[in-house]
């Protein structure tokens, strides 16, 4: 609903107005509104060169969730032959089927969220916002009307953008994950660029649907997460057929002269195969030409801070990446301006995050609570084909900060029952438990990889809280037949298991 | 003169008895185990590697059809893993449908094949029972394919089936004989023409039309997964569906099957079952509430009635060992010891216990380090998570809400609870009404949850990390704390917020 033209009775048009689309902000927005305060939500971000970008995570989630759903179904179908279900052998994937009923549920989940924001008595508006002052917002609508609110707290949640290769071709040629629903036609042969878990998710989603894929690791595979899990979800993604680049960048993107020419200005259209030449360098020196049909970047996300006024009332940010430095309780340098979400430096990047954060936010804003958001133990879930969840910190990260001597990792790969029957891989699922010795066995990292990682890990991520114990792991008994009470019963450790490899080698 | 000496030589005998003890009599066996089934197996293993010298005895008296199996017990055999796999397969066919929304283009006709399904699952079946004959011969563990009974306190009798005996003499003997399905006894032709749990799984050619007759979780789940495989099931349930778990929930269970297409008569019990000349098989029942008797024909009747524990050729009436009245089942205390010293029993066989599979294997193990005298520590029964594989599958821990409310009254519980939508679903278009999270906790304070449940899919995994927060004494504040994992359905289960008392609709909207 659209604000009111004239001031409120107060000193300001509102109580709160947060700058951002992202789940974060709008679970402030929500929040707030539920202590009866007037709220204002802006959610379009700066228009890019493709047209506007819309509010990120909530839909980004769902899609990445639906295309996985698609790829692990291609699986299923599979799979139920060996449980004796009959249909025709051949099955073939519909691209545009898949995008309309996909974009079906994302425009319907918009219309939920307008509603719900109308029920909530939450302000809402498709603008983008700059801070002018203090406590003064300018907002430009998408006609261009500009005009200038004012709030006694602001929040932003601006969320993050997908980093540029910054190579000649690629505003032209390349698209980001956010793009692929939009592409006119089936993605084709692909070129993931980026080893992050946004890449590997696209290049395992593709795969899945039977498309051929390859990612150039460029610079790293999954930076910051476990590395022997991150290894190992490359592994299963090479064994599925994906091929990967090593040690190589990119230097450019140019159409073949096979291309269909005119409209270069937008995306390649009717697709032949490989539309897309790309020129490859090899840590070596050496120049490789490859050509595919699409060219998907994601390299890393960079906070969305550049024009929203940040620096107009001194709100600091971290030199290198924009992101809005923030203390304890998500506080900027400027008292009365708020950050929440991946906007934010030094803190992890997750929905669930975003959204407890927020909530916690307006507790302590308005609902005279005093709980801050425990940014050390989050989980998470990679929705890559070996989904991988992970809660608290890696192998590297526990030896690093306890010493290797007090740590102790657990470790066992499962086989779940229904891969038994279609003869999946033994060793592919696995988890690890990594504690702390001195302090009784405390769980400080748990990592799953294995089919519903997510849902596996949310209740282990509660016990976490409660300060589980390795002891306490053991006690429970597990639920039969089942993945998840591998982790009840786990006697293996990384430290017997690398003795046994040094043996070996005599 | 004759009679004082046979009353001294009575008293010979005992001390003779206890003397030659003290002199470390040599028994055959440590351990003696009757019963090779998940609790069995995993006592017996357990001892073995502790040390001790262990014989396990292992035989399955066929059904009442003629079906039998190998070393492993109902969990391997015609328990927890057929059905899991069976239950897969239903999944899979939900999953074909839904991969069609998903652009997948499946064309022509999808159906079903019973007898591909059955050898695959058959097979992975014999493999266990292989894997666990291999196991007892590495660990060193005595495996003896004879019907074990008990002769007295420290002799066992092994019956084969040819009818040969061996006799084997024990320190400490282990019941561990588990359970078998029930027949009906006051219906005509339930025995000759129906067929059980035991049967389902090892049938070569599909039960077609069923009626499956009970209400128990054995009953939900095999009418389940029939159903999922396209055949036409009917459940007859005499009263209440589920009991023993929360009332509400079993609601939502039955609700899904029926609106998945599984037939349910309610109030009904049966009275005969015949056997036409077309060789299908005729049930009249009995409407309890109306009077009214109705007919239908099936192609198999499936009895699910309850199960009964395997005691009657143990002998143990001679040796004076307790046996609960009502239930049969042997009467045990905390360290899972009977009435007599050094005869033990655990698992399904005992009374008072969860029948699960998990459970028995840690009270085995337990109880072999305690025979072993490496440890006093007891098996914790308390809050042991579980899951009903029905096509909705239900997960819980802890109290049910009735429960909980004869506890701590009504007004000393806070229940929390939400409806919500698998984020899979939607593109799906699948009804997800019955998808449900309800937390029960003490009511001020910390707020510690007392019981957890949760339907949807992958229940058990969800239902098992929870599980844990039993172990921890978690509260609703740890709940509370923890950030959810988007996307998916457990996170529901840490943003849970209205409150059963609010009235306030239970419905989860956006992210």
């Amino acid at each position: 609903m659209d604000p009111p033209d004239t001031l409120s009775p107060g000193l300001y048009d509102y109580d709160l107005l947060v700058i951002g689309g992202g789940s974060g902000g709008l679970a402030v927005a929500k929040e707030a509104a539920g202590f009866m305060k007037k709220v204002l939500f802006l959610d379009l971000l700066a228009p890019s060169p493709r047209g506007a970008e819309r509010g990120s995570c909530s839909d980004i989630d769902s899609i990445r969730k639906f295309l996985q759903q698609a790829s692990l179904l291609r699986q299923a179908i599979q799979d139920s032959q060996k449980y004796g279900w009959r249909f025709k052998q051949e099955v073939l994937h519909d691209w545009s089927e898949l995008v309309q009923a996909v974009q079906g549920q994302v425009r319907s989940a918009s219309l939920e969220l307008k509603r719900e924001l109308r029920s909530c008595g939450v302000s809402h508006l498709n603008a983008h916002g700059r801070i002018v002052a203090p406590r003064t917002v300018e907002v430009t609508d998408v006609d261009g009307r500009k005009r200038r609110l004012t709030a006694e707290t602001l929040v932003v949640a601006t969320g993050t953008t997908p980093q540029c290769l910054c190579i000649p071709g690629e505003t032209e040629y390349c698209i980001t994950s956010k793009d692929l629903l939009s592409l006119p036609r089936p993605p084709g042969r692909t070129l993931v660029v980026g080893g992050s878990a946004e890449g590997l998710e696209c290049a395992g989603f593709l795969s899945g649907l039977g498309l051929p894929v390859t990612v150039a690791l460029t610079p790293d595979l999954l930076p910051g997460f476990d590395q022997k899990t991150a290894r190992k979800i490359e592994n299963h993604m090479i064994v599925a057929g994906v091929d990967f680049l090593y040690r190589c960048s990119l230097s450019k993107v140019e159409q073949t002269k096979d291309a269909t020419s005119g409209d270069s200005a937008a995306a390649p259209q009717q697709g032949r195969e490989g539309t897309l030449r790309v020129t490859v360098i090899s840590k070596e020196g050496q120049t490789l030409q490859k050509d595919f049909d699409t060219v998907l970047v994601a390299v890393g996300r960079k906070a969305c801070t550049s024009d929203i006024g940040l620096e107009s009332v001194g709100v600091q940010r971290c030199r290198d990446s924009g992101r809005i430095l923030v203390n304890e309780r998500d506080q900027t340098s400027v008292d009365h301006i708020y950050a929440i979400g991946s906007v934010q430096h030094g803190r992890r990047s997750a929905t669930g995050l975003s959204v407890h954060a927020g909530k916690l936010l307006a507790r302590r804003l308005y609902g005279g609570g005093s709980v801050l958001c425990d940014y050390t133990c989050v989980p998470t879930v990679v929705l890559t084909p070996l989904e991988y969840a992970a809660c608290g910190l890696s192998e590297e990260k526990a030896k690093l900060t306890f010493g290797e001597a007090n740590v102790e990792a657990y470790h066992s790969h499962y086989w779940p029952l229904e891969w038994i029957l279609p003869a999946r891989n033994k060793n592919s699922c696995y988890v690890k438990v990594v504690c702390h010795i001195p302090d009784h066995e405390r769980v400080v990292g748990l990592h799953i990889m294995g089919p519903n990682a997510g849902d596996i890990l949310q209740g282990f991520a509660a016990a976490m809280k409660c300060g589980l114990t390795k002891q306490q792991l053991d006690a429970t008994v597990g639920i039969h037949p089942g993945s998840a009470q591998v982790l009840t019963s786990l006697t293996q450790t990384q430290r017997m298991s690398e003795a046994l490899m040094v043996r070996g080698n005599c | 003169m004759a009679a004082l000496c046979r009353g001294r030589h009575r008293w010979k005998t005992n001390s003779l008895h206890v003397f030659t003890r003290n002199l470390t009599v040599k028994y055959d066996y440590d351990l003696v185990v009757i019963g090779g089934g998940s609790g069995g197996l995993a006592c017996s293993k357990e001892a073995a590697q502790l040390g001790q010298k262990v014989a396990v005895l292992d035989y399955v008296e066929p059904s009442a059809q003629g079906t039998k199996w190998g070393l492993g017990g109902t969990c391997v055999n015609v328990g927890c893993i057929p059905k899991k796999l069976m239950h897969q397969a239903a999944l899979l066919g939900s999953a074909v449908k839904d991969a069609k929304k998903y652009g997948w283009q499946i064309s022509g006709t999808v159906s079903h094949d019973w007898a591909t399904m059955s050898d695959a699952v058959q097979n992975h079946v014999r493999s266990l029972n292989w894997g666990h004959r291999v196991q007892l011969q590495d660990k060193k563990v005595k495996y003896l394919n004879l019907k074990g009974s008990l002769l007295d306190e420290h002799t066992v009798k092994g019956l084969s089936k040819a009818g040969k005996e061996t006799i084997l003499t024990a320190k400490n003997i282990v019941i561990a004989t588990g359970g078998r399905p029930k027949y009906p006894t006051n219906v005509p032709g339930a025995m000759e023409h129906g067929i059980t749990s035991d049967d389902i799984f090892w049938l070569k050619k599909s039960p077609g039309k069923t009626l499956v007759v009970g209400a128990s979780y054995v009953a939900l789940e095999c009418a389940g997964f029939l159903t999922g495989i396209g055949l036409d099931t009917t459940v007859m349930v005499r009263s209440i569906a589920l009991r023993g778990f929360d009332q509400q929930i079993a609601g939502l269970v039955t609700d899904y099957m029926e609106d998945y297409g599984t037939r349910f008569a309610w109030q009904s019990v049966p009275k005969r079952v015949d056997k036409l000349s077309s060789g299908a098989l005729q049930v009249t029942w009995t409407n309890t509430q109306t009077g009214n008797e109705s007919q239908d024909t099936y192609d198999s009747v499936l009895w699910a009635v309850g199960r009964a524990p395997e005691t009657k050729a143990l002998g143990l009436d001679k040796l004076g060992v307790q046996l609960n009245k009502e239930t049969g089942k042997i009467v045990v205390a905390a360290d899972e010891s009977t009435s007599v010293p050094n005869i033990y029993a655990f698992g399904d066989i005992s009374e008072g216990r969860p029948e699960l599979t998990p459970t028995a294997i840690k009270a085995g193990k337990l109880l072999a380090h305690r025979l072993a005298g490496q440890s006093t520590e007891l098996m914790n029964y308390n809050n042991v998570a579980t899951t009903v594989f029905t096509p909705l599958e239900y997960g819980c821990v802890g109290l049910s809400e009735e429960e909980a409310e004869r506890r701590h009254a009504k007004d000393g519980i806070e229940v929390y609870h939400a409806f919500y939508k698998p984020l899979e679903f939607t593109v799906a278009e699948r009804d997800a009404k019955q998808c449900y999270i309800k937390v029960i906790c003490e009511r001020g304070g910390d707020q510690k949850i007392l019981g957890l449940h949760f339907t949807g899919p992958n229940a058990g995994e969800v239902t098992q990390g929870f599980a844990l927060g039993f172990q921890c004494g978690a509260s609703y504040s740890h709940l509370l704390q923890t950030v959810g994992i988007h996307p998916t359905c457990a996170e529901e289960v840490v943003k849970v917020n209205i409150t059963k008392r609010s009235g306030l609709d239970a419905t989860v909207t956006g992210c």
